[in-house]
Parts: C-alpha cells; structure tokens; sequence
C-alpha cells in the first residue's frame, strides 16, 4: 500500500507538488493522469526516494519514504525515460548487469525476455533496437526483481497502438498477481483503459480523483446521445429534462421509419473532464 | 561487494565496445613497443620511451578512461538506472576504478617487459606505476563527477590531462618548467624513474606526491559533493 499526505515539493520558488495526497491499495492500477510539467514524473521521483520532499509524510508498503533503505528499494521497479540502456550491450547483458545487483539467477533474465516479448532479441545489441522494443527492455528491466510495487512513468509514450496494447497485457498480468502499479500518462485512452483509481494533476495540485468511468460521469452535465441512422448521418441529442420529450419523440420517429443504425451514450471523456477542470488539454 | 562486482562486469564487456575508452589502454603500450623497437638513436638514454610512455600512460590513461565511462553514465541515465537499484555511489566507484586500475596495470606490465626491464627493477618500477595510477583514478573520477556529459568531460579532461602528462616531459628542456613540474605527482614519480634500474624516490619527492594524492582526494570529495553521480 502506498500512502501519501500532503507532500509538496518546490524547486526554488516554483512550487511543483502543492499538498499531494492520495491511498493506494495493493493490485491496483493507480492513474496520474496531467499534461506535461504537471508534476507526475516529479512525484514518482519523490515515492522511490529519488528526490527529498518539502513537507508532508509518505509510506510505501508502510515504511517512511524518507528512511528507504537499499532493501526497500529492491522492491520498486521503476520504469522511467531517463534510465537509459547501455546501447553496445546485448538485451540479455543489458539485464544481467542488474540481474547481478539483484542477485537474480540467470533463468529469470529470459523469463523475463520473453514476458516483454524480446527473447528473440535477447543477442542483440540495444542500439539496435527500435524505439517499442527499447521500452520494452526497460519495462523489463523494472519487472526482473519481482518488485511489490511498480513505478511506470509515460510507459507508452510515443509507442505505437500494437507495442502499447502489449505492454498494457503485461501491466495487467501484474495486476493480476498482485503489484501494485503506479503510472503516470498523459494519454487518456491509456488511463480510462488501464487504471482502477486515476488522479488528475494540474500545475502540481489534485484537481480531482476517482475510478476512470465514474469521473466521466460525474461532469456528464450535457447528458446527450448519439444516433447513427442508416444514411450515416450522425445526430447528437440532448437528455436533460428539458429535450427528453423532444429526443424520445425523434427516437421515436427513426424506429418507426426503420432508419436507426445505432444509439450510444455520449458521456465526456477523460480529456473533456480535464478541460472543464483546468482549462487546458492533456496531451500537450 | 555484489554490486562492485556487477559493475566491474558489466565495464569489461562495455569497454570491448567502447573505442573511445579502449584506445586509452592501448595506446601508449603499442606505441612504447613500436618506438623502443623501431628507433634507436646513439647516446639515447637506457628504457629512454618506456619512462617516458609510462608516464604519460599513467597520467593519460586513467584521467580520460574514468571522466568518460562516468560522464557518459551520467548523460545516458543508465547511472541513474543503477543508484535506484540499490548500487551505492562507493560500490559504482570501486568497480568501474578497480577495472580502470586493472586495464592500466596489464598495459603497463605488457610494455616493461617488452621492454626488457629485469625482475628486480620490474617490481620497483610497477610500485611507482601503480601509485600514479591510483592518484589518476581520483583525479579522472573526480572529472567525470563534475562533468555533467561527455562533451563537458572531454573538455575538463584535456587540460587537466596536458598539465600532469607534458610537464614532466617539457621539464626535461626548460629550468622554468622543470620547478614548476616538481610540485606535481606525474614529474616526482618520473624522476624516481630516472634510473630505471635503481628505482629511488627522494624524502621531498614522497611528501610531495602524497600531497598531490590528498589534495586530489579532497577535490574528488568536493566536486562528489556538489555534482553527485546523477546530474540531480
């Protein structure tokens, strides 16, 4: 379980966690969703004891973030951009070089290869690598200690859709076996997608919380649906008290006619929710 | 010692790769061997290149090695990489210099005994080697601490490199130069090399080198406690 109280963290005079607090529980996937220099990496930085913060308190699985020792530490895995790879090392040297720190036998190196999907490139060289499959061997990287907790910053980020979609099956299969999993993004696809509790971030402040589709529905105030008919056309009608009688009565009128192709709920997404809070856009 | 250990490991298969660093330890051995071998000039002093290359490799060597290998750790994030795994600042130090310190020592080994230099002058000679060695992994250390990329290590490095490797050789043909020269290590350990076969090193020459070793050492802690290992 990772506990977090009002920890805020400033570089000089600029302020860049202002009160953080949040719980998360163990085999969860914990969202922090917000557009870049919102904080997201900063705070990562702060929970593995990268960085010292300012004021508040933090635990991770109990202990005080402030006093981590080298033990603790063995239980991250920590994914993050500028941890880089040693590029004239193999993917299999490349992992064995902290299969050694750990004390990992050399088995669980191609296990874990092939979790990631890059046994087949386990002998060759990382500059060699594409983008996808480099962040890849990160990920692997971060999974070879068998952490409790894992810590992903943007793992997808400028990932195509299919090396994304693989590494979301692994993030899940974690899940599943219990990590907690820490992520920030600034896609929201990847959020709504992947994450049982999000927080949204803005200027280093929680600008709201909650599981990924009750926060859509939450600012849902339009409440409109969308009707596709059997020309294509593609109309969106309102649901509140005042156009219910109206939309029904159209609704209606297309069934009868035999010209209905499909109705779906128009809820926001992520990205309006943050808009409506913020002003600004996520992915910038 | 696991993670001194995996760094060490992990600095022997990197460096087979790494030209840059590479060309650091072999250099001067090939060069020392070619030039003992292919010029003899009449009146030239007796182990005339291997005193000379011994001491340039000694200052050379591990000063550029360690400034690249730590620079570029810090640049590529792969320094950061290993601090989160539990590697100590101490233990990345200890395996990247041992494996430093051990390349020097086989490069050093490889052009004395080209040479020809006898087991009894041999062993004298690897003591003063070896001392210079170690002063030029704290000094090469504490450049790349301070360096925060390689191309700002290149450029500490050289003129650091310039001054404790030429001096001792421009010394031999300028007075000026040659009293300057004596405060440092690199020409106190070259005089104790002047005779190659009779090793000595004077009470002035040990004060001043283990000066030039704490002074160094205290520049290391120094710029350890301003820069760190990880550009933060």
């Amino acid at each position: 379980m990772i506990s977090v109280m009002d920890v805020s963290k400033s570089f000089g005079s600029k302020k860049v966690l202002d009160e953080i607090s949040m719980t998360i529980g163990d085999g969860e996937i914990f969202g922090l969703l917000g557009p870049s220099g919102a904080g997201k990496t900063t705070l990562i930085r702060v929970l593995t004891g990268q960085l010292q913060f300012d004021g508040g308190a933090a635990t991770v699985n109990g202990k005080d973030i402030r006093k981590l020792t080298g033990a603790d530490k063995k239980k991250f895995g920590v994914m993050m951009d500028d941890f880089g790879l040693y590029e004239r090392l193999t993917c299999y040297q490349n992992l064995k070089v902290f299969a050694d720190i750990y004390g990992v036998g050399d088995a669980e190196i191609m296990t874990v290869l092939k979790e990631v999907k890059l046994e087949e490139a386990a002998k060759k060289e990382v500059k060699k690598l594409s983008k996808g499959m480099k962040e890849r061997l990160r990920l692997a990287r971060a999974l070879l200690s068998h952490p409790q907790v894992l810590f992903l910053d943007e793992p997808t980020s400028g990932l195509d859709p299919q090396t994304s979609s693989e590494i979301h099956e692994i993030i899940k299969k974690r899940k599943d076996a219990g990590t907690i999993i820490f992520l920030t993004t600034h896609n929201m696809t990847e959020a709504e997608k992947l994450c049982d509790h999000l927080v949204l971030l803005n200027e280093g402040k929680i600008v709201e919380r909650g599981e990924p589709k009750e926060l859509c529905l939450r600012y849902d105030h339009q409440k409109r649906i969308e009707v596709v008919t059997k020309d294509g056309e593609c109309i969106s009608m309102g649901m509140n008290t005042a156009s219910a009688e109206e939309t029904s009565r159209r609704i209606e009128a297309f069934l009868r006619n035999g010209n209905l192709r499909t109705i779906h709920s128009k809820e926001p997404n992520l990205e309006t929710v943050f808009m409506e809070l913020t002003g600004r856009k996520l992915e910038v | 010692m696991r993670e001194a250990t995996a760094i060490f490991r992990k600095q022997v298969l990197d460096t087979r790769k790494n030209r840059a660093v590479l060309i650091q330890f072999i250099l001067f051995p090939i060069m020392t061997i070619v030039m003992s071998n292919a010029v003899k000039v009449e009146d030239m002093p007796e182990f005339f290149y291997l005193k000379l290359f011994s001491i340039m490799y000694m200052a050379m060597a591990p000063i550029v090695s360690m400034s690249a290998i730590i620079s570029e750790e810090k640049e590529k994030g792969t320094l950061r990489a290993l601090m989160m795994s539990n590697v100590s600042p101490a233990s990345y130090l200890l395996g990247v210099g041992v494996y430093d310190f051990l390349c020097c020592l086989i490069g050093t080994m490889l052009m004395s005994k080209a040479c020809g230099l006898d087991d009894a002058a041999w062993w004298k000679y690897m003591c003063v080697i070896m001392t210079g060695l170690v002063i030029s992994i704290i000094l090469g250390a504490a450049v790349g601490v301070l360096a925060k990329d390689q191309m700002a290590a290149t450029s500490l490095s050289v003129p650091v490199m310039c001054i404790f490797t030429f001096l001792p050789m421009m010394a031999q043909f300028n007075g000026t130069i040659a009293k300057i020269a004596k405060f440092f290590y690199t020409q106190q350990l070259y005089l104790a090399l002047e005779d190659i076969n009779h090793v000595k090193i004077s009470t002035e020459g040990l004060i001043i080198i283990a000066a030039n070793a704490i002074v160094i050492l205290a520049f290391f802690v120094l710029a350890f406690r301003k820069e760190g290992l990880t550009n933060e």
